[in-house]
């Protein structure tokens, strides 16, 4: 019921910042998170940053699902 | 694209699929429901279906904000947007969506005032720069999409906007999967939860589904290799006989949710009994606009009398979204009722059940 | 500073349409045909065989990242003519203004219009020019209609399609409706995308041969209605293997980001061929040669089932019917 993209953190000003995704921009916000840094990944839905990428446990799914046989 | 390459991957896809395969071997028939609409799509986008073996179907729930939207909320829309100095602001996905006699699509070709938008704060944007029109913005989706709307109430608030109105038809998706397992008629053995309204609500309560109504339930992603992944962890827990909520979508989803966002909820709505499309009227299931911001309430600003929603005959929209029936099962499905002649809201979406039927031909 | 703008009276008749084609039509599109100015044009030829076409053009914004209205109603027409297998001769082009409209604007159109045709190697040898009241169109339609001489080795026809032929794609598709769509203001996305608007007749003239079945342009409803109408026309079902197809990164993204499929985006410089198997590689190698064909890929083929209809073989390795458009495509959150 909602799409939600996968985008990166490349400026902050106050409750706003700017992501990149496949090199298209938008200015998002981000009041909805507690802390956000450059470089992070946030899911992205109808422009708000809904929540951070965990990186460590996109990798532990990773790995969960190259392990499967 | 990151995060999103890495789970399309057709060599761990067919892997899990073979997987499953081996899990599903000696079960009788298992129904499994992917609540989420944009599940829908992404399983016959990538074809999920045919990776999956004959025992195992998956059905299409109701959440997806189009198909459950009801015809008289198109109508009010309609009739708002004929209103003299007003804009009709909204998602793209409402465009379609046919009412009694109308849709936003069609009043929009006639001339009529309806703006669209990617997100609820440019509606604020359209306020802010047409002081002159009176700007009402169509509040739907679920969980994911209503704490957007009321930042963007809030926005209007603190910059003292007087011409920006929410028209709410959010909705809730726990009383809905509670509905569905209260009918006895229904046969579903688990659920493949939404992906982004559980990053908001979070995995807890899903536990009652789980929990007292003993059916599985996976959060899951909303990539193929998510999305196979977390019917296998459903299949896993039906043969083992178990019930509890597992969550596959851990670089997201958390036990509790997005605190912040369900605080933004809770600011500016509160539940209400609101009607679904189909299914009827379901207690404590939609959201409303608190009295401290019925300034901002498109319903309580403007009056709109004699608005006469038409009944659905026919259409089996209710059935479809409740899992009991399939769009085959439907006399009107591809015949009166086709993307380009939707009677039910089921049509209109291109992630509702028909229209998706329609498209992918899914296996049934 | 008051611009300058078009009115009624540049399309009355009078002095001043007199002064506004012979100032800016006929001395940017100057050739032996035009500037008779005659009611009709006289043209010649030395072939027997020729195409004709012709094609409206109303779009918006009219100015968009790596094209506009002129740019694309001089291509677009060329384009037709391409892939029927002819060399693109002669242009007509009909032009509708909205009263009001800025004279620069006008001006840069037709630049772009000229600077398209000199690339394309055709003359706009007849023309006409009309104003209508605010309202009653917006900003500016053009139309162009094209004549163009059949290639003698041009044996092009559904007829010829057999199953086991090879599906050709000129290069990544879909980066002309994003491109258009980036340019609408409202979605405030922003990108380096450009739109592929291009004439393709060179392209076409470098590997046009007898095995060549087929030739179309994806424009409007994209790829997917492109191979859909194939189907339907040949009757043999197409199989395409969507790992295969080129698409752009910011494409893909911004389909992703706004839900919609890149396979139904339109394409302004790209070319869909059905070439027998035998010869698919060559072609192909060809095509890579050319500036336009660079990122050519063979993205599927033509199958022995005969139920008109295009299969995907997905990136996640299932399979689906990939189904015509029904309707535009609407920027969603859901």
């Amino acid at each position: 019921m909602c799409l939600g993209i996968p985008m990166k953190i490349l400026k902050i000003e106050n409750d706003r910042a700017i992501v990149t995704a496949g090199q298209i921009r938008r200015s998002i916000a981000i009041n909805m998170l507690d802390r956000v840094n450059l470089g992070d990944y946030v899911i992205v839905h109808a422009g708000f940053a809904i929540e951070k990428i965990d990186p460590k446990k996109a990798e532990e799914t990773l790995r969960m699902l190259e392990e499967i046989q | 694209m990151k995060y999103i390459d890495e789970f399309r991957d057709n060599k761990i896809a067919r892997s899990i699929s073979r997987a499953i395969f081996k899990e599903a071997v000696g079960l009788p028939h298992i129904n499994l429901m992917e609540v989420c609409g944009t599940h829908t799509m992404s399983i016959g986008r990538f074809g999920i279906k045919d990776m999956l073996p004959e025992n195992i179907s998956l059905i299409s729930g109701p959440g997806c904000p189009v198909c459950v939207t009801p015809k008289a909320y198109i109508d009010k829309a309609v009739a708002l947007s004929r209103l003299h100095g007003t804009i009709v602001v909204t998602f793209g996905d409402m465009m379609k969506v046919p009412g009694s006699y109308s849709s936003l699509e069609k009043e929009k070709s006639k001339g009529g005032l309806v703006n669209l938008v990617y997100s609820a704060l440019d509606a604020v944007d359209i306020a802010e720069k047409n002081s002159d029109k009176k700007i009402i913005f169509l509040g739907i989706g679920f969980e994911t999409t209503s704490p957007t709307v009321a930042t963007s109430v809030i926005y209007a608030k603190k910059k003292r906007l007087k011409n920006f109105f929410i028209y709410a038809g959010h909705k809730l998706i726990i009383p809905a999967m509670k509905a569905l397992v209260e009918d006895i008629e229904v046969n579903i053995h688990g659920f493949l939860c939404p992906a982004h309204v559980s990053t908001i609500i979070g995995t807890m309560p899903y536990n009652l589904i789980a929990k007292r109504y003993g059916r599985p339930c996976v959060i899951a992603g909303f990539e193929p290799l998510d999305i196979l992944q977390g019917i296998l962890m459903l299949i896993e827990q039906i043969r083992s006989k178990k019930s509890k909520v597992g969550n596959q979508y851990k670089r997201v989803v958390k036990k509790y949710g997005n605190k912040k966002a369900l605080e933004l909820i809770k600011e500016v709505f509160s539940p209400k009994d609101s009607e679904w499309r189909g299914i009827g009227i379901l207690p404590q299931s939609g959201l409303a606009l608190n009295k401290r911001y019925n300034m901002f309430d498109a319903e309580a600003s403007f009056r709109l009398p004699g608005i006469k929603t038409r009944p659905d005959t026919g259409c089996i929209c209710g059935s479809v979204l409740k899992g009991i029936k399939t769009p085959v099962d439907c006399k009107l499905f591809s015949k009166r009722c086709t993307p380009q002649t939707p009677v039910g809201s089921c049509m209109v979406s291109s992630e509702g059940t028909c229209a998706a039927y329609y498209k992918y031909r899914m296996k049934t | 500073m008051t611009m300058k703008r078009i009115t009624l009276s540049h399309g009355s008749g009078g002095k001043l349409m007199h002064d506004l084609i012979k100032g800016l039509f006929v001395k940017n599109f100057g050739n032996p045909f035009l500037n008779k100015l005659g009611d009709s044009t006289l043209i010649h030829t030395s072939v027997e065989r020729f195409a004709y076409t012709t094609d409206s053009y109303v779009i918006n914004p009219i100015f968009f990242p790596g094209g506009d209205i002129g740019k694309l109603s001089i291509c677009g027409t060329v384009n037709d003519l391409s892939v029927s297998g002819a060399r693109p001769k002669y242009i007509s082009c009909g032009m509708i203004v909205e009263e009001g409209f800025s004279y620069n604007e006008l001006e840069e159109i037709t630049l772009s219009m000229k600077a398209a045709c000199k690339k394309a190697g055709v003359s706009i040898v007849t023309g006409d020019f009309k104003v209508v009241e605010k309202g009653a169109a917006d900003k500016i339609f053009i139309n162009t209609s094209g004549i163009g001489e059949v290639f003698k080795e041009a044996r092009l026809s559904v007829d010829y399609i057999r199953p086991g032929d090879k599906v050709i794609v000129s290069g990544t598709i879909g980066d002309h409706g994003a491109a258009v769509l980036l340019a609408r203001e409202e979605l405030k996305f922003s990108s380096r995308l450009l739109s592929d608007c291009a004439p393709i007749n060179g392209l076409v003239s470098s590997v046009i041969c007898k095995d060549i079945k087929f030739i179309r342009d994806p424009t409007r409803g994209g790829l997917a209605t492109t191979l859909n109408e194939i189907s339907m026309e040949s009757s043999y079902n197409i199989g395409i293997d969507e790992s295969q197809i080129p698409i752009k990164e910011p494409v893909k993204a911004l389909c992703e980001i706004l839900g919609l499929e890149p396979l139904y985006m339109a394409n302004e410089g790209k070319i869909v061929l059905i070439v027998s198997a035998k010869s698919a590689s060559k072609v192909l190698g060809r095509m890579k040669k050319h500036i336009l064909g660079r990122d050519s890929k063979i993205i599927g083929e033509v199958e022995t089932r005969r139920d008109r209809k295009v299969y995907l073989k997905t990136k996640a390795g299932g399979t689906r019917i990939l189904d015509m458009l029904t309707g535009e495509q609407l920027p969603r959150i859901c």
